[in-house]
């Protein structure tokens, strides 16, 4: 496909997140920190409940991206941990086309992605980088 | 130390579905791996094989995460050869005074014939201070 500097798609949002969706992210990468889905052992570790992993909402955020610009197209993914993400919360995830420029693989279009909570607040800040049509 | 991570149709179609998307992408017999997919290689990794940046566990904080893919993204039914390596090491002033220590730990996805095809790069932490709002 063919993409532009300032290119945004329609925003997904995701939730209001529920433990559910924090086991299935826990059972699906293999990760089991107890801190995700054990509310007891969250409150011991001084939380008030559990909250998301963070590379939950990666997966989330890459989802987003790849449905717009291609699944198969994906050549970097990166994203930075912010804000906390806790049961109930809604998920905002945006995204822009910021540079278009040939690449070792061919043009690539890299775009910055956001991840944001109801309040505003940034939960993940990415960006990443898709093989496109010239 | 190298060791065989399988790119299954079954986990990506579980992982799809953690993330909330119906992409088609994901599903059939060379159904393509989602971004982040390659995060399931927590369930083949051999017990100590990972290594440890030495950081105090309790000032440990997952701050990035990053995936670099040096060709076609792998698909299911790809055998890969997994490696770990301990990437670049640096420290940075902590806000409320203190010294933060990072690491970057790289894993590395090998063909058959031992091209490299994806990196997992995960940087970590070790904040100056015990954490409080940090994720």
């Amino acid at each position: 496909m063919t993409v532009a500097v300032g290119d945004s798609p329609k925003a997904a949002t995701f939730g209001p997140l529920t433990r559910e969706m924090f086991v299935r992210y826990a059972g699906a990468s293999g990760d089991f920190n107890p801190i995700h889905y054990d509310d007891g052992f969250a409150r011991s570790a001084g939380f008030p409940s559990v909250f998301s992993q963070g590379m939950h909402q990666a997966a989330l955020l890459a989802g987003f991206a790849a449905d717009w610009l291609g699944a198969d197209r994906v050549r970097r993914f990166a994203v930075r941990f912010r804000e906390q993400v806790w049961p109930d919360d809604v998920l905002t995830c945006t995204g822009k086309v910021v540079s278009v420029e040939a690449g070792s693989q061919g043009t690539i279009a890299t775009v910055e992605l956001l991840c944001t909570r109801q309040t505003g607040g940034v939960a993940i800040a990415g960006s990443a980088e898709f093989l496109v049509d010239e | 130390m190298s060791f065989e991570y399988v790119v299954e149709r079954g986990k990506i179609r579980e992982f799809a579905a953690a993330m909330q998307t119906a992409n088609p992408a994901y599903d059939g017999e060379d159904a393509v791996a989602p971004p982040t997919f390659l995060a399931s290689v927590a369930l083949w990794t051999p017990e100590g094989t990972r290594p440890d940046a030495g950081f105090d566990r309790k000032r440990l904080l997952h701050g990035e995460q990053e995936y670099v893919f040096h060709g076609p993204l792998p698909r299911a039914g790809d055998h890969l050869q997994v490696e770990f390596r301990i990437g670049r090491r640096y420290e940075k002033e902590g806000r409320r005074g203190g010294t933060m220590r990072f690491a970057v730990l790289v894993t590395e996805f090998r063909d058959a014939e031992g091209n490299l095809v994806a990196e997992q790069r995960s940087t970590v932490v070790e904040t100056a201070q015990a954490p409080k709002e940090d994720a």
